[in-house]
């Protein structure tokens, strides 16, 4: 071992100069690295959203409400199905599923045949599947229900779908760009870094933005809606201001928001008002034009995720398809607005199951906080190796420490591994049990130039014997690494996978640089005896 | 004489019996270890016992707020936040005095974003001008998935020690291993109680770190007592262990010393949210050197090893040898 072979010694060359070149980026301020040339990496650290400020929300797609919908619309298809084809009572859900009784036995089969035929998507990926069952019971009745599958598809849609909207949102918002990932079955991350308020990009995405137009039915007293009477086929919607009181209006809406095709934040000719401007496509444009001929002078109500914003009197019909959205806007909630309105609807509301948000000065801090605990934890470690095993060999394992240190800073930044807070503690913790390689080969030359072995054997020795034990110690902090690694949280993640890449370069530096240095040492000078023995 | 380097004034070889305190150590291991289970599950407040739970575990909202360079008026803001209907909110002093913390649950059918809102806004509207530097909530799903995740990755970490000393020694050893590991975890699970350190991902994490250390002492000594094994065939466990133990002494110390003063230089100047984590990293290097030395070796005498020319052979524990 203490023959010093030459791919040892280039392999640790190598390896300095790769570590030293990924780490400098790091060293020097932005406007010097931009101007680096463009073979030089330029990549730094790349820092967690607890060092560099940002924000970490977590939501999830609200399966239940989805499939609340789904069902509805199911019951609809059913109904209109059988209508004028079979007498049937009692349709309506019951749980998950939906029940109806038919009223002819004779019929039953019939029935059950027609809505195996129409009601229901194919299954994706099932050749001859269905979206649903349909299945006739005792007492003449006829159970159907959603396959699980068809319930997994559809959440896995609406994740796509959402996703796809929240992009388009934000994009036209002007928000510095988030990471928006997919997470398990219903849920989505999003990742902005140095958005430290996150609350506008909250209010872009947790809206569920869903526009209806509906007429008011005027013909609801006030009692009535105190009383919670609701005449058959209308609805009490909220003003969405909370001061105005609720508002009657029909269940049927008359244009949706799908049918909008532009929407843009402007403002009111006579008042100056923000208001946002919208056009329809063919159909809504159509459809507004005949409700709003029909209904001169009645009001018709703009409803946004179940809240009335405005319901302005219907003055002359409107048929050029395009049309005006007053309320109390500001200027940045009408532009909000129409962004929302642009992106579409979500295809369910979205939760937000977690949220982690920090300030970029408190990541500045904790960067502080971390470099001044790593620094002298560091130099802490240097001083107490040269105490306890003098220049040379404290210096050597300085000399491996800093490799190791250089090593595992190239690695991340080239990587692009977070670096977390906790992945500093990791880091410092890793640097100072690191010198235990060096001890333990150290110790093991003392033990064998004690049992009377030559200086060049013992030291020999040393490395080859301790190489077992550094291995088998290292691979337990390995094996914790990586099941730490597996508990999610982004910051936990960052721990662990900075002591896993620590315990890598410790190996390789504590053992093939300690190895070079004391072999060079041991060739220039010919020793009789060994500093530390 | 000189007194430097160090390494040549330590004493050479010592010659502890360190098997013969076993006894002595195991009881008061013992003990110690009833004690933690004690405090760490008593009152049995679910989901984390006697722990301080942090909501990671338990789900809810905290923050971290600041008010520099003013100091934060504690009193006035818990009055403000009392009135909200949001149940038990505490407010604590947060490292220095411009800064506070603010913790509470999200009342049953709330919205949890809303109810953060509404709390930002109670502050604002008490404090003057507040700066929210940090702001954490987890819900009730999120919460119980970190929990079960973080339960299971303890579990997995100390399975997977055992399956590798399994693998790389013998049984025997894998269990005296998982023996010593078992003691840190409660005992490290004690500290927290004890402290009242905050019981969240890092705390885990920090426990995680310890038991790779732990092990990493552990292997350590196993691998020269398996040496030394091979080489003294008839010589008495115990004596192995003793001598075994005593030869690695030195390393242990030293690279015991090394971990400390990092962890430190961590506690003294990591701030406030690095804090329970150097601490229980601390306390746990500490315990994971004792225990390697008094819980790992002795267990193996308990089943006895196979030597290469004798059957395996049971041995009574500590001093009765002598």
């Amino acid at each position: 071992m203490m023959n010093l072979s030459r791919w040892k010694v280039i392999l640790v060359v190598v390896a300095v100069v790769l570590g030293a070149l990924f780490t400098l980026p790091n060293l020097l301020p932005a406007s010097m690295r931009d101007k680096l040339p463009g073979f030089v990496p330029s990549q730094t650290l790349h820092l967690g959203l607890d060092l560099q400020g940002g924000s970490y929300l977590l939501y999830s797609v609200d399966t239940k409400a989805l499939m609340g919908e789904r069902l509805t619309n199911l019951t609809e298809d059913v109904r209109s199905t059988l209508r004028d084809k079979v007498a049937f009572t009692d349709l309506g859900q019951v749980g998950d599923e939906i029940s109806l009784r038919v009223t002819d036995p004779a019929q039953v089969a019939d029935a059950v045949n027609a809505l195996r035929r129409t009601v229901g998507a194919p299954l994706a990926g099932v050749a001859g599947g269905s979206e649903v069952t349909v299945n006739a019971a005792a007492d003449q009745r006829i159970r159907i229900a959603f396959v699980p599958a068809a319930f997994d598809a559809s959440a896995a849609k609406a994740v796509e779908q959402s996703i796809e909207i929240i992009r388009r949102r934000i994009d036209s918002s002007g928000t510095k760009e988030p990471d928006i990932a997919r997470q398990g079955k219903d849920r989505i991350v999003i990742q902005a870094a140095g958005e430290s308020d996150p609350e506008r990009l909250k209010a872009l995405i947790g809206q569920t933005a869903k526009l209806t137009f509906q007429m008011v039915d005027d013909n609801a007293t006030p009692q009535d809606i105190a009383a919670g009477r609701v005449p058959p086929g209308d609805e009490i919607v909220a003003s969405s201001d909370g001061i105005t009181g609720s508002y009657v209006v029909k269940r049927r809406s008359v244009v949706t928001g799908e049918m909008l095709t532009h929407a843009q934040q402007g403002f009111d000719q006579q008042t100056g008002q923000p208001v946002v401007n919208f056009r329809f496509n063919g159909l809504g444009a159509q459809r507004f034009g005949d409700v709003t001929r029909q209904n001169l002078g009645k009001r018709f109500a703009i409803v946004l995720d179940k809240k009335v914003i405005s319901a302005p009197v219907i003055q002359s019909a409107i048929t050029g398809g395009s049309g005006q959205i007053s309320g109390h806007f500001t200027q940045e909630s009408a532009n909000d607005l129409s962004v929302l309105l642009n992106a579409g609807a979500l295809p369910a509301p979205l939760k937000v199951e977690e949220q982690r948000t920090v300030g970029a000065e408190l990541g500045a801090d904790a960067v502080r906080a971390g470099t001044t605990s790593a620094v002298v934890g560091l130099v802490a470690t240097m001083i107490f190796m040269v105490a306890i095993y003098g220049w040379l060999f404290g210096g050597v394992s300085i000399v491996a420490l800093a490799v190791n240190a250089l090593m595992i800073i190239g690695i991340m930044s080239l990587t692009q591994a977070t670096l977390t807070l906790p992945g500093i503690a990791g880091l410092i913790l890793t640097l100072a049990v690191a010198v235990d390689a060096n001890v333990l080969i150290y110790e093991r030359m003392r033990d064998e130039l004690r049992a009377g072995r030559s200086l060049i054997a013992s030291m020999d020795a040393g490395f080859s014997r301790a190489m077992g034990t550094i291995m088998d110690a290292n691979i337990t902090h390995l094996l914790s690494a990586f099941i730490m690694f597996n508990l999610g949280s982004g910051p936990v993640k960052g721990f662990a996978w900075t002591l896993a890449i620590g315990v890598l370069t410790t190996v390789f530096s504590a053992v093939l640089v300690t190895q070079v240095l004391l072999a060079w040492w041991f060739k220039t000078t010919r020793p009789k005896t060994l500093p530390i023995a | 004489m000189s007194f430097w380097p160090l390494i040549k004034v330590l004493p050479v070889r010592t010659h502890f019996r360190f098997v013969r305190l076993a006894k002595f150590a195991a009881a008061l291991s013992i003990v110690a270890v009833i004690g933690s289970l004690a405090l760490t599950l008593y009152p049995f407040k679910p989901p984390c016992g006697g722990l301080a739970c942090g909501i990671d575990f338990q789900g809810g909202s905290v923050m971290e707020i600041t008010t520099a360079p003013k100091s934060v008026d504690l009193a006035k803001a818990r009055a403000a936040l009392t009135g909200l209907g949001i149940g038990d909110i505490q407010v604590v002093a947060f490292g220095a005095p411009s800064s506070a913390m603010v913790k509470f649950q999200t009342p049953a059918g709330a919205d949890a974003s809303a109810t953060v809102k509404t709390v930002q806004a109670a502050l604002t509207q008490s404090l003057g001008e507040v700066r929210f530097a940090k702001t954490e909530l987890v819900g009730p799903k999120v919460s119980n998935e970190l929990l079960t995740k973080g339960v299971l990755g303890l579990g997995l970490a100390i399975l997977a020690m055992l399956l590798y000393i399994w693998f790389r020694f013998e049984l025997q050893f894998g269990l005296g291993a998982v023996a010593a590991l078992f003691h840190d975890v409660f005992l490290t699970f004690g500290l927290i109680a004890v402290c009242h350190i905050e019981f969240n991902l890092n705390a885990v994490a920090a426990i995680l770190t310890i038991i790779g250390y732990s092990m990493n002492d552990t292997v350590v000594v196993f691998d020269r007592f398996r040496e030394n094994l091979r080489k003294y065939k008839r010589m008495p466990l115990a004596e192995v262990i003793d001598m075994s133990i005593n030869e690695m002494l030195t390393r242990t110390i030293i690279t015991s010393m090394t971990a400390v003063l990092a962890l430190i230089a961590l506690a003294a100047f990591g701030g406030p949210s690095l804090w329970g984590l150097s601490i229980i990293m601390l306390f746990g290097i500490g315990i994971g050197t004792y225990s390697s030395i008094y819980i790992a070796a002795p267990v193996i005498m308990l089943w006895g090893v196979k030597r290469a020319d004798e059957e395996a052979q049971p041995l009574t524990p500590a001093g009765a040898k002598s």
